[in-house]
């Protein structure tokens, strides 16, 4: 027999605050940084496998932190919902805004009226046509939305990392030098570096990492994960011999912008790019 | 879509429910008026009425597999489109040709885009070659009511098969019929109104073993064959800088090639078939006014 019990709007709303703020505290951080050419997405994941930065749509691409199934359900929502808007209208008519709108308004309900509350924090990022244009949003599990400027951190010890980020981040920087300063960021507070006092490593390596951009200059979908040799070149792991020399001119070309097809009708896509993958993306090989 | 149903009220609930990877099953359950093959059927026969597209070409070569499609569209007597693009990429590794309705045709290939695209984006992980002909099947099948009022549409697919086992030909054709059924050709195929013609010049010229330019080449050539033998199927048109749309799908992906290469190609064939021609009919023949 359970006891009726009453508990004020604002006890039940902290105490679900709270537990959710648990569990996402918990997860290791990710960053989402911009730069001169996108957006670049930063998550210390060690699978290779359970992605936590994903794309969804041509522009967009999401970042999550917390409960992976929770967020997991969300991401495929979203890319349902850019791809049967995208469908139905034109592509274009696709933008971050519609789909974080969205995410603020489930995050928000669920929060309220269910008893447990979504462990997750997301960050909806579009590229423009230009910097000034780049968008990002960042949700948190009770559906709060806010557009932040230059970076959005996440997850376990976001302060911290934002602390970092604050005193080395500058807009406008190139990709190796927005990757450094978020992987150091990233390095500072991860319990995988925290015995670099005593001779450990000091900065997270390509294996524990999950990198991703959204790169403006290509053509239609921007989203392109960064993997192997091309992320291991950018981090500098790659010791500085001849065919890492080489591996370099081979990464930028992987993401230079490729042809857009000539005379595809404007309610046509245009998928003819042979580097598109979101996730599929062969390894270069060397 | 409905409006309110995402946006001012957050994700409807199907939005979350089972994760499946199939955009087109995913409309059936959210959206079926989305879908070409969920509308009334017409009672009467159309087909004079709606545009059709004609033929399509698909040879493999040695590196991977090319298509080519003519530029014209019919209705009933009239020419409705002289410069319609019937080729299309599907995603990075294959490509689609369609011969049909057109109107009907172009949305299925939108459809077929976004249901390979959404797959990708879902699972992290492109389709097997087999598998987008078998999802291509099923969109085909759906349409057999229209098919039978005059509004059929007969695709061609093509794919690099990126899963190929060492020493077999990357490059794989399939054609259907309008019931959906699936059949993977070999060496080469077409479909439309002219496809007749353009296999027996295939059956000519076409080897195994050519290399990109000379498959290239068997493709205009055979378009150029159907045009000349079936009047909806338009020829290289120098006037309007019109030319077939031809695409190459190997390592690198799907590529079109540009309307220079295409051009150079065509005028190649029309300049070697107008010297043969000068040769077989004697100049005093056609200036005594030819053949009675």
């Amino acid at each position: 027999m359970t006891m009726p019990y009453y508990a004020s709007p604002e006890q039940l709303m902290r105490d679900r605050s709270e537990y959710a703020r648990k569990g996402i505290s918990r997860g290791r951080s990710v960053a989402v940084l911009t730069y001169s050419d996108g957006v670049l997405f930063i998550a210390e994941n060690p699978s290779s496998t359970l992605h936590k930065v994903g794309e969804l749509y041509d522009r967009i691409g999401f970042a999550a932190v917390g409960r992976y199934s929770e967020f997991e359900s969300l991401r495929v929502a979203g890319v349902r919902l850019a791809d049967v808007r995208g469908y139905s209208y034109n592509r274009r008519d696709v933008t971050g805004r519609v789909i974080a709108n969205a995410y603020a308004q489930t995050l928000g309900e669920i929060f309220t009226q269910q008893t447990k509350p979504f462990e997750v924090e997301l960050c909806v990022a579009e590229v423009g046509e230009r910097p000034e244009n780049d968008q990002l949003y960042r949700l948190t599990f009770d559906g709060s939305i806010v557009d932040e400027p230059d970076f959005v951190v996440m997850g376990g010890q976001a302060d911290a990392v934002t602390g970092h980020l604050r005193e080395n981040f500058h807009s406008g920087m190139g990709l190796s030098d927005a990757l450094e300063v978020g992987v150091r960021a990233l390095s500072a507070v991860s319990p995988v570096t925290s015995g670099a006092t005593n001779g450990g490593p000091t900065r997270l390596t390509a294996a524990q990492l999950e990198v991703a951009v959204l790169d403006r200059r290509r053509p239609k979908r921007a989203f392109r994960r960064v993997v192997g040799v091309a992320l291991r070149t950018l981090l500098g792991d790659e010791s500085p011999a001849p065919d890492a020399r080489e591996a370099e001119p081979h990464a930028e070309g992987h993401h230079a912008p490729s042809v857009p097809e000539p005379g595809t009708p404007p309610g046509l896509g245009d998928p003819a790019n042979p580097d598109t993958a979101g996730g599929a993306e062969p390894e270069p090989q060397d | 879509m409905n409006e309110s149903s995402a946006g001012r009220s957050g994700f409807p609930r199907a939005y979350l429910d089972r994760v499946g990877s199939s955009f087109t099953d995913f409309l059936a359950t959210t959206a079926p008026d989305l879908l070409p093959g969920r509308r009334p059927v017409p009672t009467l026969p159309v087909g004079d009425i709606a545009p059709h597209g004609t033929t399509i070409v698909a040879v493999t070569y040695e590196g991977g597999v090319l298509m080519g499609g003519d530029r014209r569209a019919t209705m009933g007597n009239l020419i409705s489109s002289r410069d319609i693009e019937k080729v299309y990429p599907a995603d990075s590794y294959s490509v689609i040709g369609i011969a049909g309705a057109a109107g009907i045709a172009i949305e299925m290939v939108r459809l077929y885009q976004v249901e390979l695209e959404h797959y990708e984006k879902i699972e992290g992980l492109t389709m097997s070659l087999d598998g987008k002909a078998n999802r291509l099947a099923a969109m085909i099948r759906g349409n057999l009511g229209a098919a039978l009022q005059g509004l059929a549409v007969v695709p061609l697919f093509a794919g690099f098969d990126l899963d190929a086992a060492p020493g077999t030909a990357p490059g794989r054709i399939f054609s259907y019929d309008v019931t959906g059924g699936n059949y993977e050709e070999r060496g080469y195929a077409a479909v439309g109104s002219g496809s007749l013609f353009a296999k027996n010049s295939l059956k000519k010229t076409w080897r195994s073993d050519l290399p990109a330019d000379a498959a290239t080449r068997t493709v205009v050539e055979a378009l150029y064959d159907a045009a000349d033998d079936d009047s909806a199927t338009g020829g290289p048109d120098p006037v309007r800088r019109l030319y077939p749309i031809v695409y190459r799908v190997d390592t690198e992906g799907a590529v079109r090639l540009t309307e220079a290469e295409v051009a150079a190609v065509a005028d190649t064939i029309v300049t070697e078939r107008a010297e043969a021609d000068r040769q077989n009919m004697p100049r005093e023949a056609t200036q005594q006014g030819g053949r009675p």
